[in-house]
C-alpha cells in the first residue's frame, strides 16, 4: 500500500505555518503544493486511508456551497469529512486538507469531501478514485481559463465512461450539458427541480447550452429555473430531461432568509429549510442531499443537517459594520450574477450596492461577462451605487447602460476605501447595502474588514 | 453607394444580427447595445432584425451587420448554413460599401477557411485571410492596437482569446498594429482586417462598450455620413477605454519585465 512518509508531511506542514504566519495567504494550497513536489500521488496514498472513501463535487456555481452542505449532512450522519473548506479546490489544495487532516502517519477523518475546479475533476477522481461524484452544472465562466462549456462537457462525459461501475454519479438533470454524459449507465443518480413557482418562460441572455447536444436543435423549455436549467425536451430527437428521483418541491422563499423545501427522495420526502437565499440554494441543497442518499445517509439526517448548514463564507454572508448590516453576495460570471440580482431585488424596496470587479487569475481576467449578466434588474431598486476594483470604470459603464442614472454611478478603484464611503453613504440615506464583490475583491474586502477586527478571516473561520 | 448625405431627424440605423442566439460568446450583446444607446443618444432610431438558420438576407434592408463568436460546435454548423443561406447577400453587401462588422469567430467565418482540430471548415470567403492551427498555446489575454482612421491614430481596447491564427493575403489590410497582446496571429503584429467597410478583429471585451469611437466611426459610415459624428458627453465612455487600456499595458509591461529577466539571467 502506498504511503507518505512523516519526513515530507513534516517539511510539507512547516511550509503552511511559515505562509500563514507570514499573513501572506492562508496557506490553503501551498503545502499540498510542496508534498505534491515530494511525492507526486500523495493524494491517492493519503486518500487511501478514508474509511467511507470521498465525494468529489464539481460545477461551475455552488460547489463550495454544496460542499458545505454536504458537509454538515455527514456530521449529522456521524461521518466525520475531510474537506478543503477554504475553497482551494486545485491538487494543491486538495494535498493540502488531507495533509492538515493526517496525525501520527493517519490521516484522521473518514470520508473525503472535496470540491474540485472544473478543469481538475479528471486529474483528482483518478488520484481519489470517488465513492461519489457530483456534477451540478456547467455555465460560462472565465473562458480565458477554461475554454468551452462543450469541451468541459465531452470531458467529463469521457471521465465517466471510465468510472468503475461502483462509483455513484450524481448529476443535475435540469443542466441540458450534463444530463445526457452518463449515457445508460447504472449507478447514476439526477437531481431537480420540480416546482415551477419561481420558474422563468424563456431563459435570460446569458443562458448556455439552448441547444440539444445530441442534434443540434433548439431545446424546447416548458420551465427556466435559472440560467439554462429547467425541464427542456428536444423537438427534432429523443433527448429529454431525465426524471430527477431526488427532487426539490413545493419551494417558499424567505427572502435573505432562505427557502422551505420539501425534498424527495426514493426512501421517503420530507421538509427542510435551506438557510440561505435564492433559487441557486435550492440547487447546492438538493445536489447535497442527492450525493448524501448516494452515500445511504438518512433522510432524517439530510434535513437536519441541510436545517443546521451556516452559510458558506462571502457566497451569501451578513456582516455588520458601525452597527449596520451589510449583505455581502460573490458574483463571479452571467448566471451567478443573475442570482444573485434576482435575489437581492426579490423586495419593492430601494437600496444601495457596491460592485467591485477585479481581473485576478483568480477572478478571470476576462471581464466581458459583465455584459451578459442582466444588470437591468437593479434599474428601478439602485438608489446610489459605488464600483470598485481593478475594473471599476467598466462595471461602471455597463450600469450606466442597464439604465441607472450617471449621477447615480460613483467609481473608486480603491476596495477599502470605497467600500467605507459607500456604508457611510448608506447609513445616512437609511438604506439597506448590499456588496457584490468577485473573488479576489471579496478576499480584499474581507481582509480590510478583519484587520479592524470586523469579521474573522476565512481561514479561521473555515477551520471553525 | 450613393453620395454622402447629413444627419437627419429622419435618420434610422438597420442592423442585422447573424444568429445572435448562438453567435454571442464573449458577450456581443454589449456591442450590439452600444450600438442601439448610441444612436438613441444621437437622434438616431434604431432597428434590429436578428436572422437565424435557414433566414436570408435582402443586402440592401440592412445598414450594419453584426457577426459575435460563438462555440466551437455551433460554429461548425453556422459555417454551413451561412455558406448555403447568407453568403451571396453578404459579399453583396461588403461591394456596395455595407458595414460588417465581425468578432472573434465571426472574424474567422469571413475568411476562406478556418482550423479547427483536424478539420478544414470553409468560411464566406469575401476576405482574403485564412485561420490556421500551428503548435502552441491559445493567444489569451487583454491586447490594445493602434487604428490609422481619417489619418489620424486612435486605440482600440479589448481582450482576445483565441487558438486559430490567421493570416491575410492578397490587398487585405491589417484593422491595426498590435501596440499589447498577439493579434492576428501573434507573430506579424497584424491584428484583425479592413476591406472596404468590412471590419473584423479578435478583440471582444466587448469592443465597442470599451471603444465608443470606434462605435461611431461604425455609425457615420453605415450611415454614409460626410462628417464625423457630434461628440456626446462620454466620460464615463472614456473612463471605460483608459481602463481597459491600463490592463493591457499592466499584462504587457508584466510580460516585458518577465522577458528582461530571463534574459539576463
Ligand atoms: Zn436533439
Amino acid at each position: 500500500m502506498k504511503s507518505v512518509s512523516p519526513l515530507k508531511l513534516g517539511l510539507a506542514r512547516a511550509v503552511g505555518r511559515l505562509s500563514r504566519s507570514s499573513g501572506r495567504g492562508g496557506g490553503t494550497s501551498l503545502p499540498g503544493k510542496v508534498l505534491l513536489r515530494m511525492q507526486a500521488d500523495a493524494i491517492a496514498a493519503l486518500a487511501a486511508d478514508l474509511r467511507d472513501g470521498a465525494v468529489v463535487i464539481s460545477a461551475t456555481n455552488g460547489k463550495t456551497t454544496t460542499a458545505s452542505l454536504l458537509s454538515s449532512i455527514l456530521e449529522r450522519g456521524e461521518l466525520h469529512p475531510v474537506h478543503n473548506h477554504a475553497g482551494a479546490n486545485m491538487a494543491g489544495g486538495i494535498a493540502t486538507a488531507l495533509l492538515d487532516a493526517s496525525h501520527d502517519g493517519r490521516v484522521d477523518g473518514d470520508i473525503g469531501l472535496f470540491e474540485v475546479d472544473e478543469a481538475w475533476t479528471q486529474t483528482i477522481v483518478d488520484e481519489i478514485q470517488p465513492r461519489v461524484i457530483v456534477l451540478a452544472n456547467l455555465f460560462r465562466d472565465q473562458l480565458d481559463r477554461y475554454g468551452e462549456l462543450e469541451t468541459l462537457a465531452d470531458g467529463w462525459q469521457r471521465m465517466i465512461a471510465g468510472l468503475p461501475a461502483t462509483t455513484s454519479v450524481v448529476l443535475n438533470a435540469d443542466d441540458p450539458l450534463l444530463a445526457g454524459i452518463a449515457g445508460g449507465r447504472a449507478n447514476t443518480v439526477f437531481f431537480g427541480i420540480e416546482d415551477d413557482r419561481y420558474a422563468e418562460p424563456v431563459p435570460r441572455h446569458a443562458a448556455d447550452s439552448k441547444f440539444c447536444r445530441r442534434c443540434g436543435s433548439a431545446l424546447v423549455y416548458s420551465a427556466v429555473q435559472l440560467g439554462h436549467l429547467g425541464k427542456y425536451a428536444c423537438p427534432n430527437c429523443d433527448f429529454a430531461r431525465p426524471q430527477p428521483s431526488i427532487a426539490a418541491r413545493s419551494i417558499s422563499m424567505n427572502g435573505m432568509r432562505g427557502s422551505s423545501i420539501e425534498i424527495v427522495t426514493p426512501t421517503g420526502s420530507f421538509r427542510t429549510e435551506v438557510p440561505i437565499p435564492g433559487l441557486y440554494n435550492v440547487y447546492n441543497a438538493v445536489a447535497a442531499a442527492a450525493a448524501a442518499h448516494a452515500l445511504e445517509i438518512s433522510p432524517g439526517a439530510i434535513s437536519a443537517g441541510l436545517a443546521s448548514a451556516k452559510a458558506v463564507f462571502g457566497r451569501v454572508e451578513t456582516i455588520e459594520i458601525k452597527g449596520h448590516n451589510v449583505a455581502l453576495l460573490l458574483i463571479k460570471n452571467p448566471t451567478g450574477a443573475n442570482e444573485v440580482l434576482r435575489t437581492i431585488t426579490a423586495g419593492d424596496g430601494q437600496f444601495d450596492l457596491w460592485l467591485a470587479l477585479n481581473d485576478n487569475i483568480a477572478d478571470g481576467r476576462d471581464v466581458s461577462w459583465i455584459w451578459d449578466a442582466d444588470f437591468e434588474m437593479l434599474t428601478d431598486q439602485v438608489r446610489f451605487v459605488t464600483c470598485s476594483g481593478t475594473r471599476a470604470e467598466e462595471m461602471a459603464l455597463r450600469l450606466a447602460y442597464a439604465g441607472i442614472e450617471r449621477e447615480r454611478i460613483r467609481v473608486d478603484r480603491d476596495i477599502e476605501n470605497s467600500f467605507d464611503t459607500s456604508v457611510g453613504g448608506s447609513i445616512r440615506g437609511g438604506s439597506p447595502l448590499y456588496a457584490l464583490p468577485t473573488y479576489t475583491a471579496l478576499l480584499e474586502l474581507r481582509g480590510a474588514i478583519s484587520r479592524r477586527g470586523d469579521a474573522p478571516t476565512y481561514w479561521e473561520q473555515a477551520k471553525k | 453607394m450613393s453620395d454622402k448625405r447629413a444627419a437627419s431627424a429622419e435618420t434610422t440605423l438597420r442592423v442585422c444580427a447573424l444568429y445572435p442566439s448562438r453567435m454571442n460568446i464573449y458577450a456581443d450583446r454589449g456591442n450590439l447595445m452600444v450600438l442601439q444607446q448610441r444612436c438613441a443618444r444621437h437622434g438616431f432610431g434604431f432597428q434590429l432584425t436578428a436572422v437565424d438558420d435557414g433566414d436570408s438576407i435582402d443586402p440592401d434592408a440592412h445598414d450594419l451587420y453584426y457577426i459575435g463568436g460563438g462555440q466551437d460546435n455551433d460554429q461548425i454548423q453556422i459555417a454551413d448554413d451561412m455558406r448555403k443561406t447568407k453568403r451571396d447577400s453578404l459579399a453583396t453587401a461588403a461591394e456596395s460599401g455595407k458595414v460588417i462588422l465581425a468578432v472573434c469567430g465571426g472574424y474567422q467565418l469571413l475568411g476562406e477557411y478556418y482550423e479547427l482540430d483536424d478539420r478544414r471548415i470553409d468560411g464566406l470567403g469575401i476576405v482574403d485571410l485564412r485561420t490556421v492551427r500551428e503548435p502552441g498555446p491559445r493567444l489569451i489575454g487583454n491586447v490594445t492596437i493602434e487604428v490609422s482612421v481619417d489619418g489620424r491614430t486612435r486605440t482600440l481596447a479589448g481582450f482576445e482569446n483565441h487558438g486559430g491564427r490567421t493570416y491575410l493575403d492578397g490587398d487585405c489590410q491589417p484593422l491595426g498594429r498590435v501596440v499589447s497582446g498577439f493579434g492576428n496571429n501573434g507573430k506579424d503584429g497584424f491584428e484583425g482586417v479592413r476591406r472596404k467597410n468590412v471590419f473584423g478583429t479578435y478583440l471582444h471585451g466587448p469592443l465597442l462598450p470599451k471603444n465608443v469611437w470606434f462605435a461611431d466611426h461604425l455609425l457615420k459610415l453605415a450611415l454614409n455620413f460626410a462628417d464625423d459624428l457630434p461628440p456626446l458627453d462620454d466620460r464615463l465612455e472614456d473612463l471605460a477605454h483608459q481602463s481597459a487600456l491600463r490592463a493591457s499595458q499592466k499584462s504587457h509591461g508584466l510580460k516585458s519585465r518577465l522577458a528582461k529577466r530571463v534574459g539576463a539571467s
